[in-house]
């Protein structure tokens, strides 16, 4: 167990920059997840952490210790690959034994020890009946299983996950969710977990930073973030359906978004009048309604062009014209028990409560955070 | 059988044709070596009508060829080993050690496998006669070993870099030195590749003449093909005793092949990522 410090972490191969200095914290015990599009670094840094690069500059601090050119053997830490990298030619029993078969002699547990772990572990993870199976008589979810059963033989100080759910149907990717949140809190093992799923990250970090391209873009609780997007990177990623963007002008004390004109937020910043700005709104506080042929004033309509439903709600993609009559799409919730179908004609309004406000220009939240 | 004969017909024929171009000299002196020395020189008969085992006899029990082949073992197999056991290693800092200029050095290696035997050979020869090592079999396997060398890096590194990276890595993490990774995990897993490279040094080496002829001087150290170079008299060319003792030498290194045939398709890695 561990605190992790990353300090100005920098990682560049000839004059191409793979990961910005980078800063960021993880507290002991913590489950925290780096979040982010592929190719923006998170599995590079991961890289750096293990001890399998070696970074341009910077520094990797364990517990206050600098780790920054320990190998990866030297520093106690365990990687769980997306692809679950088991070694083919071992049983289930060699590849979880294997961490402790291959410390030096002097410190090497006794074969009886060894299989007690291996027993340990495998029932702790429910692998008791597969110790003789090779990888390849094994289920993706198995063999999930026996990778986080090598990694976790050795009681690591740190514990990172590579994507270790992506290989998996949706079905099993939930349950093994859960079953790494219950190892995460009976462990309490300080664990890095890297995903571009944000619905992943949302369920399963303590915290949570959203990455894009090498960059830190936020760090924070799941629901803070989601409460408070700090940029509009990150109000388009984390949420799905994913945020609506929509380009906004103030005027007095309403804002003039697309069709709609919105009451400024109490909280909304000292913007200039007349000041261009990004309205976010997150799609359940968009409510799509059936059309009743009136036109008044303030009801905007639109035509359905994708209903996709999700359990309790039903996300509605509706084609809007804004003022310019230009088109435009936006995604919303369906009324209760109202079932638009594709080319309906509909009404769409949007909930005052929650609009998120950015600046255009650098992408960043206006206002109180 | 006329469908069969329309759909394949071509196809048996091309098979037919090549089969006899790649095989016809091998069962011509298979049949050479079965004939009489009187039906030697004369055709027909084209299948002997007396069938003789007396060119075997002569080859196989009056022969040096016994001790000839002998030797063959002894440097094809220590050329093999140590081929293999340096070319492993060079080629795991090639495929997975963070060294510079990776492309240059399997570049300069492959440069110099294009060297022709003859150009190397004056030096070779006075290098071998000063290190006191001429005429004896250390020379000839060693020689072999070097000269295969590039050869077998070039292919065990092409094989541990199609290993996937992540079994490395695992390996790294799980607390293996490099070298602890590459015995316990890479080279296992490399069985088919390690299998391919030293069949093919094996079968270079068993076959190699030049080194062989120019480092050896006496019966005790030849190998088998200066062996069967050497066998004709100052006047006459015994055709059944070469043609016997040619089969004697080819046998081995095709049961080899065989042999590490089946060893080469079994797909080891299965399994080991996603899947």
């Amino acid at each position: 167990m561990a605190e992790v410090r990353i300090e100005q972490l920098e990682k560049r191969i000839g004059p191409k920059t793979i990961l910005p200095p980078l800063t960021l914290t993880v507290h002991d015990g913590e489950f925290f997840v780096l979040v982010g599009p592929s190719g923006c670094g998170k599995s590079t840094l991961l890289s750096l952490l293990a001890g399998l690069d070696q970074p341009t500059a910077g520094r990797i601090l364990f517990d206050g210790n600098d780790v920054t050119d320990l190998e990866p053997r030297e520093r106690d830490v365990a990687l769980v690959f997306q692809s679950y990298a088991l070694y083919p030619h071992m049983t289930v029993r060699e590849n979880m034994a294997f961490p402790l078969s291959v410390v030096p002699r002097a410190k090497r547990l006794e074969r009886p020890r060894i299989e007690e772990e291996v027993q340990r572990v495998a029932g702790f993870l429910g692998l008791s009946a597969l110790l003789d199976r090779r990888p390849r008589e094994l289920s993706g979810g198995q063999r999930q299983r026996v990778a986080l059963g090598r990694a976790l033989i050795r009681k690591p100080r740190l514990f990172l996950l590579d994507e270790p759910l992506s290989n998996l149907d949706a079905q099993l990717r939930a349950s093994m969710r859960a079953e790494l949140l219950r190892l995460h809190k009976e462990l309490k093992v300080t664990t890095i977990y890297v995903t571009h799923d944000q619905t992943e990250a949302m369920t399963l970090g303590d915290r949570l930073a959203a990455l894009n391209q090498g960059r830190v873009q936020q760090i924070g609780r799941p629901h803070d973030i989601y409460a408070a997007p700090a940029n509009l990177f990150v109000a388009g990623f984390m949420g799905y359906p994913p945020m609506n963007l929509l380009s906004a002008r103030l005027k007095n004390d309403s804002i003039q978004a697309g069709p709609w004109h919105l009451t400024k937020p109490p909280e909304a910043p000292t913007v200039s009048q007349e000041q261009t700005v990004t309205v976010g709104l997150r799609p359940e506080d968009v409510v799509v309604g059936p059309a009743n042929g009136l036109d008044d004033e303030g009801v905007v309509c639109g035509i359905v062009r994708l209903t996709e439903p999700s359990g309790p709600t039903l996300w509605v993609t509706v084609e809007l014209n804004d003022l310019n009559s230009e088109a435009f799409t936006i995604i919303g919730t369906a009324q209760a028990g109202f079932v638009p179908k594709i080319e309906d004609r509909v009404e769409v309004s949007a909930l005052q409560a929650t609009l998120h406000l950015f600046d255009p220009m650098t992408g960043l939240r206006l206002g109180a955070s | 059988m006329m469908m069969w004969f329309r759909t394949h017909g071509l196809t048996a024929c091309v098979l037919l044709l090549v089969g006899l171009f790649c095989l016809g000299p091998v069962l011509w002196q298979a049949v050479t070596s079965l004939k009489p020395d009187q039906d030697l020189v004369r055709l027909p008969p084209l299948i002997p009508e007396r069938v003789t085992g007396v060119h075997y006899d002569r080859v196989l029990l009056q022969s040096s060829l016994p001790r000839s082949l002998a030797n063959s073992v002894v440097v094809a197999a220590s050329a093999t080993v140590t081929a293999i056991v340096v070319g492993s290693f060079c080629a795991f800092a090639l495929a997975r050690l963070p060294i510079a200029g990776k492309s240059v050095i399997l570049g300069v290696a492959l440069v110099t496998s294009m060297f022709p035997p003859i150009a190397v050979i004056s030096p070779l020869y006075l290098l071998m006669r000063e290190l006191g090592l001429r005429d004896t079999l250390v020379a000839v396997g060693l020689t072999h070993a070097v000269y295969s060398l590039p050869l077998a890096v070039w292919l065990l590194t092409s094989f541990f870099q199609q290993l996937p990276k992540e079994l490395y890595q695992a390996a790294r993490i799980d607390g293996c030195t490099p070298l602890q990774a590459l015995l316990t995990i890479i080279l296992p897993l490399a069985r088919p590749g390690l299998a391919v490279a030293a069949l093919l040094v094996f079968i270079y080496s068993w076959n190699e003449f030049m080194f062989a002829l120019t480092l050896t001087a006496s019966d005790t150290t030849r190998t088998a093909p200066v062996a069967v170079a050497l066998f004709p008299g100052l006047y006459e060319i015994p055709w059944g005793d070469l043609a016997a003792a040619s089969l004697v030498v080819t046998l081995p290194v095709a049961g080899l092949a065989l042999a590490f045939q089946r060893h080469i398709i079994a797909g080891l890695t299965a399994g080991s990522v996603k899947g």
